[in-house]
């Protein structure tokens, strides 16, 4: 186990710079989530961290080691790729060996090691059988053990779970999660998918275009987005934002366009006036007399909660009932946001106010 | 909702069934058979009917102009005897073992080399297909003036370099001659073993390799656990293929050499045409054609049954 450390990293393919100065330090024994949209770099900073692409300036350590020009085999680390890259011509136990066999351990070692690596991850009835003759969250429990095996400083995830189907996955990451809870191993992993890193991580990395968005636990992302792309990235369904003005008389409040008056708790001095966006969630919506109205355009029940989707002054919001509501598309409703947990945003920044 | 009960009555199974022929009509096999039928009947009347009549023809005493008689197995104990067949045997053995040997060496370097990331990537793989490209007979012109007794450029450039003092005899002495023409037919063949390798090389996934290189696996190691295991089944039909196309060679050495000198590069494809055709003695010339496919069914045989099956490719099986 180690402690990970990247310093201000870049990286440029080409004259085309990706990822624009990247810091992130992870606490020995973390589980660390980078996540982001397609093209936010996390798969790059990854294979920057396992020593797959070169780092064009900064610095990934290691412990108390620089990695920037040490081979990948030296790093210490394992890796579980997004197509598992199992060794097709292998089976199970050998694929699982294969990293002692190159290290030179002797047979009786290599077996022992697999044997660990495949109780730990009930694998022992397949370790003869070859990857074809697997389904694919077996394939993907191979991948971790491979991992396992060579009791590596760090983990390294990349998208493990996208190529299972929506069952498996969720069952994956509870084992995958628990896995971490008994070894202990500083684990980072890279993932699109923000449920995957609100239930895994202790400490997330929301990634941008290259750049670092807000680093933090899942409820501190959850509750204090620093800015409004964290904002909209984390929660599902995607927090609802309206455009508008501060208005600080006595009290303060939100007008958002249309005339529709919208509360708050406190406002950020001076910002009478101030265009802004209004962030809310939809389960923070609450249906009172006093609230905005909005007519009705669809709704979803999906069981456990119901989800309505509504015209707020003009804009499109969500909003989630875990009660049983008798909505009916074209009815209005009045919705009101609870002022404590509503968000404000700077309009030309998207910077929390 | 609600289920309506109804009772519907069971159909009888018809009485009259129906003709065969309406049948057979909507039978897929019958249908299929109908569809394979030209591809059968090109394939029996250019290969099967050919080929019999060649192992047929080696029985007989057959002359061009004149119907043969059966004799046995007479032209196979005349050739049992025959020095220069034995000689075209070991020639052919010698000529496929060498340059299959080489052109798989050379192709597998060149495949892998192509492989990396190069600038003008598709230039140059374009360029290493122009061999196999140029017809067999240029070549072989080309080549026969290369290894020319008296204009050879070789000959010419090394003299020019002070290395050598006389024109060296390519084609006119018995192993310079031997290796001239399985030099050529190397230069031939390696675009196919380098072209169809690099496909192969290609369909395997660079995770495979990323994976390995963290494993701790050097360059030759990733080459022997990853590269060469995943590529076996290739390899096999790539060999198959050279060894059959080296094997039967006959252009190459009719060009360059007819044989010569003294029957030194006679193959057993070429001493077969000599025989048959222009001494007319159709019959010998069969039998030492039909002799080639013990070796050639063996050669397919050894691939298929030794490289091409392989546990990993199969499906999911229990076993």
């Amino acid at each position: 186990m180690s402690s990970v450390h990247i310093r201000d990293v870049r990286k440029s393919f080409g004259g085309f710079e990706i990822l624009h100065g990247v810091t992130i330090p992870i606490e020995d024994g973390a589980f660390v989530v980078l996540v982001g949209p397609s093209g936010c770099g996390k798969s790059t900073l990854l294979r920057m961290l396992a020593g797959l692409e070169n780092i064009t300036s900064g610095t990934i350590s290691i412990g108390d080691r620089v990695v920037n020009n040490i081979q990948p085999k030296e790093r210490d680390i394992a890796m579980v790729f997004q197509n598992y890259a199992l060794y097709p011509h292998m089976t199970v136990a050998d694929n699982m060996g294969f990293s002692l066999k190159l290290r030179g351990a002797n047979a009786s070692d290599v077996k022992k090691g697999v044997a660990r690596a495949a109780e730990i991850l009930d694998l022992t009835p397949l370790l003869d059988r070859y990857p074809r003759q697997l389904s694919g969250g077996q394939r993907q429990r191979v991948a971790m053990g491979r991992a396992i095996v060579r009791d590596p400083q760090v983990f390294l995830f990349d998208e493990p779970l996208s190529n299972l189907d929506a069952k498996l996955r969720v069952a994956m990451r509870t084992e995958i999660k628990e896995l971490h809870q008994r070894l202990k191993t500083t684990t980072v992993y890279v993932t699109h998918d923000q449920i995957e890193a609100m239930t895994m991580a202790d400490k997330i990395v929301v990634m941008h275009d290259g750049i670092v968005e807000q680093i933090g636990s899942p409820l501190e992302l959850y509750d204090r987005p620093e800015n409004q792309f964290v904002a909209s990235f984390i929660g599902s369904p995607a927090m609802n934002f309206l455009k508008g003005k501060v208005k600080v008389n006595g009290s303060a409040s939100f007008e958002a366009p249309n005339g529709v008056k919208l509360p708050l708790a406190t406002a950020p001095a001076n910002s009478d006036g101030r265009p802004a966006l209004y962030g809310v969630r939809p389960e923070h919506f609450t249906i009172a007399d006093d609230g905005a109205e909005a007519e009705i355009v669809v709704v979803e029940p999906t069981g456990s909660e119901t989800q309505l989707f509504a015209k707020l002054g003009g804009e499109q919001v969500v909003a989630v009932f875990r009660e049983r509501h008798q909505f009916k598309p074209g009815d209005k409703v009045r919705l009101k946001p609870n002022p404590s947990v509503v968000h404000l945003f700077d309009e030309a920044t998207g910077k929390r106010l | 909702m609600t289920t309506l009960q109804t009772s519907v009555p069971v159909r009888q199974a018809s009485v009259d069934t129906p003709s065969l022929w309406s049948r057979l009509k909507v039978n897929r096999n019958f249908v299929a058979l109908w569809f394979m039928l030209p591809a059968g009947a090109f394939l029996i009347l250019f290969l099967a009917y050919p080929l019999g009549l060649g192992i047929w023809m080696s029985f007989t005493d057959e002359r061009i102009g004149r119907a043969g008689i059966f004799v046995g197995l007479e032209n196979y104990e005349w050739l049992w005897d025959d020095s220069i067949f034995w000689l075209s045997v070991f020639n052919t053995i010698l000529y496929t073992v060498v340059a299959s040997t080489i052109k798989f060496a050379i192709g597998l370097y060149l495949a892998l080399l192509l492989n990396r990331n190069l600038p003008f990537k598709a230039l140059i793989r374009s360029i290493v297909l122009i061999p196999f490209i140029v017809p067999t007979v240029l070549s072989a012109i080309a080549f026969w003036w290369i290894y020319d007794a008296q204009f050879s450029i070789i000959s010419w450039s090394l003299m020019k370099l002070g290395l050598i003092e006389h024109n060296i005899d390519f084609l006119g002495e018995t192993n310079m001659a031997r290796g001239s023409v399985i030099f050529a037919n190397i230069w031939r063949g390696v675009p196919f073993v380098a072209i169809t390798l690099l496909a192969g090389l290609q369909t395997v996934s660079p995770s495979l390799y990323e994976a390995a290189t963290l494993d701790g696996a050097s360059n030759w190691q990733r080459f022997r656990y990853i590269t060469y295991p995943l590529l076996t089944p290739i390899i096999a039909v790539v060999m198959t293929f050279s060894v059959l196309f080296t094997f039967t060679d006959f252009q190459l050495i009719w060009a360059l050499t007819r044989g010569g000198p003294v029957n030194a590069t006679h193959l057993m494809a070429t001493l077969s045409y000599q025989r048959g055709i222009i001494s007319g003695r159709l019959g010998e010339g069969a039998a030492i054609a039909t002799a080639m496919i013990p070796f050639l069914l063996a050669a397919i045989g050894i691939s298929w049954f030794g490289m091409q099956r392989r546990k990993w490719q199969q499906g999911s099986s229990n076993d």
